[in-house]
């Protein structure tokens, strides 16, 4: 006996959400201190802009960001669909919430993409 | 008595704040809010990539935005949020993994610290491209 099959995109969504869920907490803390906290309230000096510049050309380092926002976009979305859902008890307009919230990151991730392959000419 | 039909369509009535009543529950519905920082910071990210592109003038500004006394309240917000994020999924590492060497179950603990190992070794390299190099 063998259950029928159903072809759902969950199990891909929740490998995204957890490589998402990796990734934001590798590489998000320590960018959040400097550039949220450490660099502002002048802890640390800000590094040059062409030293940084220099960082965010190299293709490398616009492939990893890449990748770091597209899954941590994914990873928020996914977690933010079902705290609402759950806090609210909204689970029945699951359809919906899950198009706004993936909808979302998907937009915000084709604007990393675009900003990060664009702007660097 | 309640008929068979009744128990199968019965669903037990959840006050709209049933997070709020236990800390067990509370933290559960903070670790899932962090993810909307996550998402916040991803966003000031590509702000500073999108400045930073557009020239020296453009990064300066960037950096005083920063530096406004709102923004470091609410990116140190941010911060507690990320780093509960952080440890929670750290902490999640050996039961979402299991290591099997030479066919022998890694401790946890040795999991975990190779968690945390990995993390200050991604934490250091960053701060010595970004700020040291």
């Amino acid at each position: 006996m063998t259950s029928p099959r159903r072809v759902t995109p969950e199990p891909f969504v929740w490998l995204m959400f957890s490589a998402g869920g990796v990734v934001a907490a590798l590489i998000l803390p320590v960018l959040l201190v400097l550039f949220g906290v450490a660099i502002p309230l002048g802890w640390v000096e800000a590094p040059d802009h062409a030293h940084l510049l220099a960082v965010l050309r190299h293709p490398l380092t616009r492939l990893a960001l890449f990748g770091v926002c597209a899954l941590a976009l994914v990873h928020a979305a996914h977690r933010l669909r079902f705290t609402v859902e759950h806090t609210f008890r909204l689970g029945r307009y699951d359809p919906a919430i899950a198009t706004v919230t993936y909808g979302a990151a998907a937009a915000g991730a084709a604007a990393a993409a675009y900003l990060l392959l664009t702007a660097f000419g | 008595m309640i008929s068979p039909l009744e128990a199968r369509y019965y669903r037990r009535r959840m006050p709209l704040l049933w997070w709020a009543h236990r800390r067990s529950y509370a933290i559960f519905v903070l670790r899932e809010l962090s993810s909307a920082f996550v998402a916040l910071f991803i966003v000031e990210l590509l702000l500073l990539v999108r400045a930073t592109a557009r020239g020296p003038a453009a990064y300066e500004s960037f950096l005083d935005t920063m530096a406004h006394p709102a923004m470091i309240v609410l990116n140190l917000i941010a911060l507690a949020f990320v780093l509960l994020h952080a440890i929670t999924f750290a902490n999640l590492t050996p039961r979402a993994m299991i290591v099997r060497l030479r066919g022998r179950r890694v401790p946890s603990r040795v999991v975990l610290a190779g968690v945390y190992a990995g993390w200050l070794l991604v934490t250091a390299f960053l701060a010595w491209l970004l700020v040291a190099a």
